[in-house]
């Protein structure tokens, strides 16, 4: 890619999150519009994907909500994001979790991190 | 009859605004221009300025006749010329040998980028012309890609002009209008402009004013 380009990703990119790997657990802090009031809305669950690079880096957040599965993707650099907290990380031995989907309850759990 | 830039496509990349969307950018390198030539009425019967852009670093690649030209305009030996009409007025704004970059836009601001768009060889009508082609099952036979008629009978006996057929498509020249300036980078030469431009990487392109929008 052009280094020109490449500056101008790296300009816009946010440096002051933390590094996130498949099977952390994360809570997203989001700000939301509602009208004119801003507020946070978190989202809480295990990181099955991250992907690309640079500015287009994205990761997908997946938890069980009400007993259905919801997932949710984010662009890491969005503004959008306030701030993202680790509160564990899993021992896991691929990339993208994406088998978590056919799973659910006990089967569904990851090993710890130590 | 503004004046516009010349440039360089250096590729695509997303960034965000305030809302926090992404918003799609052509990175262009816009300048620095160089005015070798003034025609005027007098002389040369209309009003414009002969601009080059892309230095040339070695002395075989320019030509003698060039490179007296671009010696006498006491500019460096540039690659990609081109002209802008102007107005009696603006005229008198540019010199022979006045250098401009980028920052004749601002951000905000709307423009037209003209450039030469990729080459795609000879092309059948599905893709040149956007046909539907024919049905992919229920007997269709050795015919998908095709067509069809391409004219009626005895009356008129010929094809139309201008009938759409398989041919030739792109690297031609291709006018984008309206596009937004979402950067302007002085210091670098380089505005970041919204949405795509014609052209590969580091094709050449015109930058104007957008003649629609404000």
């Amino acid at each position: 890619m052009n280094e020109i380009v490449d500056m101008i990703e790296k300009e816009h990119m946010r440096l002051d999150l933390p590094e996130i790997h498949p099977g952390d657990n994360i809570k997203v802090y989001t700000k939301v519009l509602e009208g004119d009031k801003e507020r946070i809305q978190i989202f809480e669950g295990v990181v099955i994907s991250v992907r690309g690079g640079n500015i287009r880096k994205t990761f997908t957040v997946r938890k069980i909500s009400h007993g259905v599965g919801v997932e949710k993707t984010f662009p890491l650099h969005s503004p959008l994001i306030e701030k993202i907290e680790i509160t564990g990380r899993s021992k896991v031995r691929r990339a993208k979790l994406y088998y978590l989907r056919q799973l659910k309850g006990k089967a569904a759990r990851l090993k710890e991190k130590r | 009859m503004a004046v516009g830039i010349l440039g360089k496509k250096l590729g695509m990349t997303q960034i965000f605004d305030e809302q926090g969307n992404v918003v799609p950018v052509t990175v262009i390198k816009a300048g620095p221009c160089y005015v070798i030539q003034k025609k005027v009425e007098a002389k040369e019967g209309y009003n414009a300025i002969q601009v080059g852009f892309d230095e040339v670093t070695k002395e075989k690649n320019v030509n003698k006749p060039m490179g007296g030209h671009f010696k006498k305009a006491g500019v460096p030996p540039l690659r990609f010329i081109k002209e802008f009409r102007l107005d009696n007025e603006e005229l008198e704004l540019f010199q022979v040998g006045k250098v401009y970059g980028a920052d004749l836009f601002e951000t905000g601001t709307y423009v037209d980028v003209v450039g030469i768009s990729k080459g795609k060889g000879f092309q059948g009508v599905v893709k040149r012309h956007g046909f539907r082609g024919a049905p992919a099952s229920r007997g269709t036979h050795e015919y998908f890609r095709h067509g069809g008629s391409i004219g009626q009978n005895m009356t008129p006996g010929r094809t139309m002009k201008g009938k759409k057929m398989p041919g030739h498509m792109g690297a031609k020249r291709v006018t984008v209008q309206n596009l937004k300036v979402v950067e302007v980078k002085p210091e670098l030469n380089v505005i970041l402009v919204k949405g795509a431009v014609p052209g590969p990487n580091n094709g050449y392109l015109i930058i104007k004013r957008a003649i629609k929008k404000r």
